[in-house]
């Protein structure tokens, strides 16, 4: 649905069926709707065959990454001779992105029963909800809903009879978006800065407190328990362009279309459809001029890129950007791009983490000279030196706050140069230069 | 427990009283870090919480509350302030009766949330960014996204979040926060 609008037909709603629907919110209102039997069939069967089963469905991370599920899963050590933990990461904080604020804040039971079947697949006996800081309701109402799966059997030490224990812990983030990745998330729920580790060792190695440890997405966890009840060849027929992305993809979309909001589509939907006709299209009078598919972390799109995209993981890359966290941000011909790529550039600046020089240097350097491109004093020479650092800043740091710094720039400079210039040609005239 | 006092003056000046430092996980407060204990298999991990609970008594948290924190999970003043300083949420010094957070992150930026920001500073006669007003009530702070980017413009006064906010709005909201 793209709420707060009504669904339109030309969605597969799944995850997003309930939104708007404060029905869903409580334990009964949630068995109601069929709730709690995908993780009654899971606690059934053997730990290894919920792995098969996410295997086959080609389900794959919804953070951004697009790493397949399953797999993931598999990777944790067979053997639960120490503890084990997954790690629910909630902090979405990538500009353009608002979608796992909607299924915590409607369908947060949906959450709790997609964590407690990963549980079990990965032997985890505690569930880390890492929320960020600033998710004060979606908090309130997960806190609600974990209580009643407490009161109800659904968590803690004997879940649903089948002698399982498996905990659950919300716990607070403060204001930082780098706790998103994965490796910062874990230090952080350690008591410690945001710092992301090096890898390896990998969490499913060494995780929280040294442990293994998986890491998913919210929207990754609450896909589970559908897979569950439905079966994975059901889920895998979700599939319109690419049999390796399956499923739908809750799209978050903002910026300038007439109603923004959460959709969600079957992954291979094309961009065009959902633009101009589950969000109504462009502000009146306006065109598309570009469009960030992936939250803010990815290359740019042009609108001739825009229009010939898929929305699946492949369809994105061969339009020219990644489906990231698909957080799209929708810009039409009343922008400034050299601003809003200044901006980002700003947002990258005061959120990393300051360990690798790179990136410490390089995203505050490259928004220093966006700022003064902008105030028109610019140098011819400042485009290729936003190149040059951008280069500089990709592959090179211990994680990839740093790449998505320059994604942005190099990709606006490639497509929207004449936006440069025309800043850098004001900087040519007497009058700006003795200004 | 350490009784330094408290510095109770804005922005690190001087103080301008001493009251000796009242500890925070006293009763209620420290049941409900205990409560928590069991939940994580180090006391380290409960810093993070711990400062929530600071910050929710005090409304900021201090030096002296940072050296309590650490004392009761065994963590030295200094390790404490690190992370303390890490995260943007928790406030080092005292900030107005309501803290107004709005974000300026280019979803919204290109939305027009500028223009609410300029609406919100005008009507709390904050003036500049970070400052608090004359009369002690508000501090507004520009903030990177916030998760809610297609109600531009989202803002959070105190723990309220408040989305679809613009510079007409904006009087009748911060009415609510007296
Ligand atoms: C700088 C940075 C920020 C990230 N922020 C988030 C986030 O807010 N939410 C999220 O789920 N994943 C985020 N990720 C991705 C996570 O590191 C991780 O890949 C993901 O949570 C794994 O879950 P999934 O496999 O279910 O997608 C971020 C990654 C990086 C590098
Ligand atoms: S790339 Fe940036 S955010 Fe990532 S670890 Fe290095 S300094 Fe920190
Ligand atoms: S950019 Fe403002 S809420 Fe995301």
């Amino acid at each position: 649905m793209g709420f707060p609008y009504p669904s339109d037909p030309r969605e597969t709603v799944l995850l997003s069926k309930y939104f708007g629907d404060a029905g869903a919110r409580s334990y009964t209102g949630w068995t109601e709707r069929g709730g709690y039997e995908g993780v009654k069939t899971a606690l059934g069967m053997a730990p290894e065959a919920v792995v098969e089963e996410m295997k086959a469905s080609g389900l794959r991370g919804r953070g951004g990454a697009g790493f397949p599920t399953g797999l993931k899963w598999s990777l944790m050590p067979k053997k639960a001779d120490k503890p084990h933990y997954l790690v629910c990461n909630a902090d979405e904080s990538e500009p353009g992105t608002f979608k796992d604020r909607e299924i915590m804040r409607w369908t947060p039971h949906a959450l709790i029963e997609g964590c407690l079947i990963a549980a079990h697949a990965i032997r985890a006996e505690r569930i880390y909800i890492y929320i960020r800081g600033e998710y004060t309701e979606p908090l309130a109402i997960m806190e609600r809903a974990v209580a009643e799966a407490y009161a109800n059997g659904a968590a803690g030490e004997n879940v649903f009879g089948s002698g399982t224990r498996i905990d659950v812990t919300l716990h607070r983030g403060a204001g930082a978006y780098i706790c998103g990745e994965e490796t910062a998330m874990l230090n952080s729920l350690e008591g410690k800065r945001g710092n992301p580790r090096i890898k390896p060792p990998y969490p499913a190695q060494a995780g929280v407190f040294g442990l293994p440890t998986t890491i998913n997405n919210v929207e990754t966890l609450a896909a589970v328990p559908h897979i569950m009840v439905r079966g994975a060849a059901w889920y895998k027929s979700l599939s319109l362009s690419n049999p390796k992305s399956t499923g739908t993809k809750l799209i978050s979309v903002c910026g300038h279309v007439a109603r923004p909001g959460n959709y969600e589509v079957t992954m291979g939907t094309p961009m065009r459809e959902l633009i101009y006709d589950m969000c109504g299209g462009m502000r009146p009078g306006r065109t598309l001029k570009a469009v960030i598919p992936g939250g803010s972390s990815v290359p740019i799109m042009n609108a001739e890129e825009a229009d010939r995209c898929l929305l699946d993981y492949e369809g994105v890359v061969a339009a020219g950007s990644m489906l990231g966290s698909a957080g799209m941000i929708v810009m039409d011909d009343s922008t400034d791009m050299v601003r809003a790529i200044w901006r980002l550039a700003k947002f990258y600046a005061h959120e990393s983490c300051a360990q690798c020089t790179q990136c410490r240097e390089g995203t505050a350097w490259t928004t220093k000279i966006l700022e003064r491109i902008l105030a028109g004093l610019g140098k011819e020479s400042d485009l290729q030196l936003l190149l040059d650092l951008s280069e500089n800043m990709t592959g090179k740091t211990i994680c990839v706050l740093s790449d998505s710094c320059a994604a942005p720039i190099v990709s606006g400079i490639q497509k929207f140069r004449g936006e440069f210039d025309a800043y850098l040609a004001k900087a040519r005239t007497p009058a700006m230069a003795t200004a | 427990m350490s009784l330094k006092s408290e510095q109770t003056s804005a922005h690190g000046g001087v103080p301008e009283t001493t009251a000796p430092y009242q500890p925070v996980f006293v009763g209620a407060a420290r049941a409900e870090l205990e409560r928590l204990r069991p939940s994580y298999p180090t006391m380290q991990a409960l810093l993070l919480p711990a400062l929530w609970i600071i910050q929710r008594e005090r409304g900021w948290i201090s030096e002296a509350a940072m050296a309590e924190a650490g004392e009761v999970l065994k963590l030295t003043p200094a390790y404490v302030k690190g992370v303390v300083t890490f995260y943007t949420m928790y406030h080092t010094h005292p900030v107005g009766r309501h803290f107004i957070q709005v974000c300026t992150t280019s979803p919204c930026s290109i939305c027009g949330s500028e223009e609410t920001l300029a609406a919100i500073l005008r009507y709390t006669g904050c003036g500049e960014l970070g400052a608090t007003s004359s009369d002690g009530r508000f501090t507004v702070i520009e903030v990177e996204c916030l998760g809610a980017c297609g109600f531009v413009t989202p803002i959070m006064v105190d723990d309220d979040f408040i989305e679809s906010v613009t510079p007409e709005r904006v009087p009748d909201i911060l009415a609510r926060y007296p």
